[in-house]
This record gives C-alpha cells, structure tokens and sequence, in this order.
C-alpha cells in the first residue's frame, strides 16, 4: 500500500515552504513591533522611572489585581466550563454565546455595562450600596471585577475543551472504587484537565494584565488605586512619551518572562498508559 | 455471597435481557461475539448504565430494581471493576492507583499505603510501586489493576476481556497468575471473555450471549460438546445446523434436509464434524446418506479445511491425499456425504 506510506512519512522531512516563508513573516512582524520598544527606552533615564513610586505602585496594582481577577475566573470559571462541557440542559449554547461575550466586546463596553449593573445606580449596584455600603467603581476591587469579567471567557472556553477532550473512562473507574464526585473531581478530573486549566489560568492573566478600557470605565484613572500598568502608560503617553516607553517595556518583560516559564508545563500533558 | 440479576437495558439497537444468578464464591464466565452486550452486562452491575427493567442482587440486597425505583450508586456498591484497558489512572503511581479505592473510602494515607503495598507485594510488582502506568508493561499494568479492583475487598469482582490487551506471548502467563489470584477471592467473580481458553482456565460455568440473550450456559465442556450457537460452533470448529426435527430428519428454514439416526423431535440442533465429511466429484452411490450437491468456495491448505456452499453450508476436513487427489479448486462442484449415525442431533 504506497499510498499510504506516503501519507504516513514524518512530515518533518521536507518543510513546505511557502508554509515556512509566511510563518516567518509573521514571527518577524511580532519580533519587529517589540525591537521598536526596545530601540527606543531611553535607558539611561529607565532606572529614574522605574524608581519613582507611581510607577511600582502601578506594576505593584497591576499584578495584584491580575492574579485576583485569575483566580475569581477559576474560581467561577471551571464550574461554568464543566457545566457548559458535560450538563446537556436547554439554552446551552446561550449560556456559552453570554459566558464568551466580554472576549468579543470591545471592553469600554464591558466597562459601561458593568458600570449600569454594578455602579451605584445599576440594577445591583443600588442595593450593593443600599445595604451593604459597598461601592465597586472607582476602587481596586472595581478594577478586578472588571478584569475578571473580560479575562474569564478565555479560562472557560480552554477549560471547557480540556473537559471535552478528558476519557470519561477514568471517572468511570473512580466511582466503581468507591470515589465519591467531590473526591473524584479533586483526584482524577482535576490532574488530567491540568494542561488545560493551566492555559486557561496564563491566557485570562494576560488578559487581565492588559485589560483597560473596561478598567477606566468602570474603576477610573486614581493613581495608587485603580491605576493600572497600562492605565499609567496610556497616560504618561500623552505626557511624558520616555515613562510610557520604560513601563511599556516592563510590561512586555514580565508577560514575556511569565509565557516562557509556563511554557512547556501547559503545552505538555501526562501521556496516558502504553497499553 | 450471591448475585442474582436480570439485567434489561438497551444499547442503540441491542436490546440486552439476559439473567445472570452466581452460588458464593463461583465464577462465571460470559462469552460472546463482538456486540453481543457483555460489557453492558458488567457496567449494569457495576451501576454504571442504569436498568431498564429487571433487577441485580447481590447478598438478598437490592442495588437496581427499577420498578422499586431502587438505584444504588456504583461509588456505593461493593464492586471491583478490571476494565479491558484497565484504566489506571495516568498521573499516580502504581502504589497510588491501588490506594485509591481504600483512600476514597476514607481509610488513613499511611494505612491505605501499607495495605495497597501488601497488595502490589501479592501481585509480584513491589519493585514497581513507585512506577507510574507508562512505565508498566501491559501485564504488569493488568496485575495492579487487579490489585487495585481487589484491594477494597469487594463481594463482587467484575472482569471485562482482562487478557485481550495482551500479546499472546505473555497472556498464558498473566492467565496462569490471574487463575491463581482469583482463586484466593472469595466473593462472585464475572468474567466477560471472547477467547474461550479464559473461560475454561478461569470459570466454573459460561453463559454464551449473542444480540443481548442467552443462548446457552452450563460448563464449557458441555456448551462445546452441544453447542447452540453459530458463535461457540465456530469456536470450537464444528458445523451447527439449526431447523426443526420430526422422527431424526431435520429440515432447515431453506428446506434442505439431515438425516440422523436418532429419534429426535421439534426444533433441534444437528452437529456435523468437519471430518465425517466425506467429498466426491460424481454422485456417490447406494447407502443411506446424506448427500448434497456444493460449490468449494474457499480452501485452507494448512488446516486441510474446505468451505462448501450448498443447500447447507458446511466446513468439510479432509485427509492431504484427498486434497491433492481431488485437485480442488474454488469454484469446482462437488458432492458432499456424510453418514447419518455421524452427526448428533440435539433438541434446541
């Protein structure tokens, strides 16, 4: 049977070209808008405004609201995405289309809407302040909840993959040794949907890291507080370009530094028995 | 320990109904095609597929009864499960997987580790405790899934193809150990198998399924010495005939007739060895016969086996010199005869 030898040969062999041209286009595209940023730091000024304490106090905000907003997705986001992936119930696909759309939105939107349901005249908001005395714009819990409402649709869609893509096998084995869902859920469920969880957790921090526009819609532009990294720049880009390109810079470093490290763990995933 | 079931559950276009009832400590085996509903079978005790009707029982408990609205969860019944492609789970360690059916039923870490280690030692793989399910070889991995199915002590042990992962050079051994490991338990053992050497080295008893019903049971010396399905009739290399007897002479659906010698009635089964088949180029003559006219469609040089399509398909043996005397070739008509007081015609 040639033909299918000839399909079954490593394709390693011979790169197809026109394949690797491109794709070396496109490497070179990102490679290029980040030799731009590094061409341009002003580095002999970079230490004087990486010192100033506006700016940690940004990267400090920065990363404490990003891993909150991580965890918060986790928290609800795996429920969701087991839901969505094992329960058949109606209005599925809508609860998708509603858990996703914040990914798709442009997040000033994400900010409005968030302002009329959670601000202090919005539909919750109102009784939030009524009877709890709680606020959310304009304060840092603000400027995760607004993290975490764009960030989670990327957690939910992986995770959600990774539990349709799980032997269901397993769990069947689990139960016959007397697993009870909780204790199945914690023991096997869990470790063999941990590359996607993984993924999941590093794509929705990156989005959080970045989020803006439904940061300073919903939280505002107050240094120290609802301030975040790209809210600083953004800023310091009208004002003051060398700070904008400095920050701009740890930014890249630290999302860059964190892919790379987390690279191989989430791309790789415990093999299943060789039988 | 007794198992009494009447299993009915429906599987796309199977519809299983078969009942199953197991004395202490006996072994049975269930043999059959592909498809025929064993596994369904074993998940429906395990709890896995829930009844549609019917009942399973196991020590005058009820764990599935339908119409009683009685459903007890699989995590719930005292069960082992050693699944065909045994399932360990992939992220733990061999000693872990063992453990895991003791911890989950909330035994202490250190007291579910020494008694899974107890366990590995028994099955011969403590050098491999600490090994997880990839490093293990495909008997090594079925010994700690038997470990880890028999650790928790259940009453009923469910065994679903265990050896068909294995080559065939290794599955005689891991057959002679896992003989030697079921014995030691003490509760029901169900065993699916398709290969018929299991049955016989690990059962007391089989039940032949084909399409979701029983077919036959008993010892498997007795299904194979009268069998009642095409399936064990190919196992064991004999011609089945199935049609309805009146004074020795069975008719098939298509109107062909056997003559036997004995005196059976009603719907029967006629068994023909493949060797009392005698072949012929021209009509044989005299004697009172069976003969029929066929076409040899297929020829199997090394077992000296010849297919024959006719008014009955048959299987015939016959000697080399045979072979080469009549030069067969598919396609060449021959006649075929064989002696009434040859073929052992049993009601079906």
């Amino acid at each position: 049977m040639p033909r299918q030898n000839r399909w079954r040969r490593p394709i390693s062999q011979r790169p197809p070209w026109p394949a690797v041209v491109i794709a070396a286009v496109g490497i070179a595209f990102f490679a290029l808008a980040f030799m731009g940023l590094l061409w341009k730091v002003p580095w002999a000024s970079a230490w004087h405004v990486l010192s100033a304490a506006g700016s940690r106090k940004a990267l400090r905000l920065s990363l404490v609201c990003s891993v909150w907003a991580t965890v918060l997705a986790m928290f609800f986001g795996v429920p969701i995405a087991w839901l969505l992936a094992r329960l058949d119930f109606p209005g599925r696909g809508i609860a998708r289309a509603l858990c996703t759309l914040s990914m798709v939105l442009p997040p000033v939107v994400a900010g409005i809407a968030l302002f009329y349901a959670l601000g202090r005249r919005g539909i919750l908001g109102q009784y939030l302040d009524r009877w709890f005395g709680i606020t959310l714009p304009f304060t840092t819990a603000g400027v995760v909840v607004a993290q975490t409402f764009v960030a989670m649709p990327f957690l939910i869609l992986t995770v959600e993959a990774a539990f349709r893509q799980q032997d269901l096998q397993y769990e069947d084995a689990a139960r016959t040794l007397g697993a009870s869902r909780w204790y199945l859920f914690r023991r096997v469920t869990l470790p063999a949907i941990r590359p996607g969880l993984i993924a999941g957790g590093v794509l929705a921090w990156a989005r959080a890291l970045g989020e803006f526009g439904a940061t300073i819609t919903f939280a505002g532009n107050f240094p120290g507080r609802t301030q975040t990294m790209p809210l600083a720049i953004y800023l310091a880009a009208e004002t003051n370009p060398e700070e904008a390109l400095v920050l701009s810079l740890v930014l890249v470093a630290v999302s860059f530094g964190v892919l790379v490290a987390l690279r191989d763990r989430y791309l790789q995933s415990r093999s299943t028995p060789a039988l | 320990m007794s198992l009494d079931a009447r299993v009915v559950c429906s599987r796309g276009s199977l519809e299983v109904d078969v009942a199953l009832a197991a004395e202490p400590g006996e072994v049975i085996a269930i043999l059959g095609p592909n498809g025929a509903g064993k596994s369904t079978i074993l998940r429906c005790l395990a709890g896995l597929l829930p009844l549609e009707d019917g009942h399973v029982q196991l020590d005058n408990v009820d764990l599935d009864r339908p119409t009683a609205d009685v459903f007890v969860r699989p995590e719930h019944r005292s069960i082992g499960f050693v699944f065909q492609n045994y399932l360990l789970f992939p992220s733990m360690t061999a000693l872990e997987n063992v453990a895991f059916g003791l911890r989950a039923r909330g035994m202490s870490a250190r007291q579910a580790r020494s008694q899974a280690a107890a366990w590995i030692e028994r099955v011969g793989l403590t050098d491999h405790a600490a090994h997880l399910p990839s490093a293990l070889s495909g008997g090594q991995a079925q010994r700690i899934a038997l470990a880890r199915a028999m650790a928790t002590e259940p009453r009923l042990l469910l065994l679903d193809e265990p050896l068909a992962a294995l080559d065939a050079g290794t599955r005689s051994e891991v057959r002679r150990e896992l003989q030697h490991h079921l014995r030691t338990f003490h509760g029901v053992r169900i065993l699916v198998t398709h290969d018929p050497l299991d049955a016989y080295a690990l059962a007391d008893r089989v039940v032949v399924l084909q399409a979701g019903k029983v077919v036959q049971q008993g010892t498997l010396t007795d299904v194979t010495a009268r069998p009642k399905s095409r399936y064990v009739a190919d196992l064991v290399g004999v011609n089945l005939v199935k049609g309805t007897a009146s004074f020795g002479v069975l008719t098939t659906p298509s109107g062909a007739t056997v003559q036997t010698s004995d005196d059976v009635n009603g719907a029967a089964f006629a068994l023909i060895q493949p060797r009392s088949i005698a072949l012929y180029r021209s009509p044989p003559d005299g004697s009172p016969r069976n003969v029929w006219a066929t076409t040899v469609t297929d020829i199997d040089p090394r077992s000296h086996r010849v297919r024959l399509d006719g008014p009955i398909p048959l299987i015939a043996e016959v000697t080399v010199a045979a072979l080469d005397a009549l030069a067969l070739q598919a396609g060449d008509q021959l006649w075929a005869s064989v002696k009434a007081s040859e073929i052992t015609i049993y009601p079906a």
